[in-house]
């Protein structure tokens, strides 16, 4: 999907697409900002225990650091949300910078999607999804596991299209 | 897949610095949301690591759970683990 284009990363994305990038980029920010909660398992993820066996070396560490850490999340996820076409489809052009941006935000709404849908080692999305489709098409958790899907299949393009 | 383009980072590898120098460590846990070639490009894009290092680093990560991934002090460690964070790897700092 993405293609290395002189120095740039190229795609071209449905409008159906461009709403759900939109959607996943504005909760993660929102989730790092309004609904910020150290005790939802997606914060205790995005944001690991340094030092997990010492309380309060991890609070001092936490205190230094956390407020960098949430920053250049909401700006990653920024870069998905500035690049984006307005609500239509078209064309999405990254500079490296910006593609590797885009990398990092894709890696957390994986990991925000992936401690909602509980995705375990050896969890076969596959599967998953054909038991969704089986029980009820028209889920919640159906439409939240083709999401992560797809957010894995952008995010393996982009970044063969960065490396190979 | 041809050879990643990754420039190499000032940082000297690991290896050479002596033992003692290196009394921490950052540690990287196994994950089941983490594509694997993504992990192997950021131990390439942080690290400075070779592809064939980095993806060796990436496989222990996967198979025995976690990877010690750079040694020196404390500080570095703690800057190690932040940069990691920003990539959404889950990784701590311990005592070599």
């Amino acid at each position: 999907m993405f293609q290395r284009c002189s120095g740039h990363y190229v795609a071209t994305f449905a409008v159906d697409e461009v709403r759900v990038l939109r959607k996943v980029a504005t909760e993660v920010v929102g989730l790092l900002t309004d609904a910020f909660d150290h005790a939802d398992p997606v914060v205790v993820r995005l944001f690991p225990e340094v030092y997990p066996d010492d309380a309060a070396d991890a609070a001092e560490f936490r205190r230094y650091t956390e407020g960098d850490l949430k920053t250049a999340k909401i700006d990653q996820a920024g870069a998905i949300l500035a690049a984006l076409p307005d609500d239509a489809g078209g064309e999405v052009r990254l500079d490296g910078e910006a593609a590797e941006a885009w990398l990092r935000a894709l890696n957390d709404a994986r990991l925000a999607m992936g401690v909602r849908l509980e995705i375990r080692d050896g969890t076969d999305l596959g599967a998953e999804l054909d038991d969704a489709v089986a029980t009820d098409p028209g889920s919640s958790r159906m439409f939240q596991l083709s999401v992560y899907a797809y957010l894995g299949y952008l995010q393996e393009s982009l970044l063969s299209a960065l490396v190979d | 897949m041809a050879a990643p383009q990754v420039a190499p980072l000032e940082t000297p590898d690991t290896d050479q610095v002596p033992a003692p120098d290196r009394p921490w460590v950052t540690i990287v846990w196994d994950d089941p949301v983490n594509l694997m070639a993504y992990v192997t490009w950021v131990f390439q894009k942080l690290f400075g690591y070779s592809r064939g290092r980095a993806e060796q680093l990436m496989l222990d990560v996967h198979h025995k759970g976690k990877a010690v991934v750079s040694s020196g002090t404390r500080e570095r460690m703690e800057h190690d683990a932040s940069q990691l964070h920003a990539y959404g790897l889950w990784a701590t700092v311990d005592r070599a």
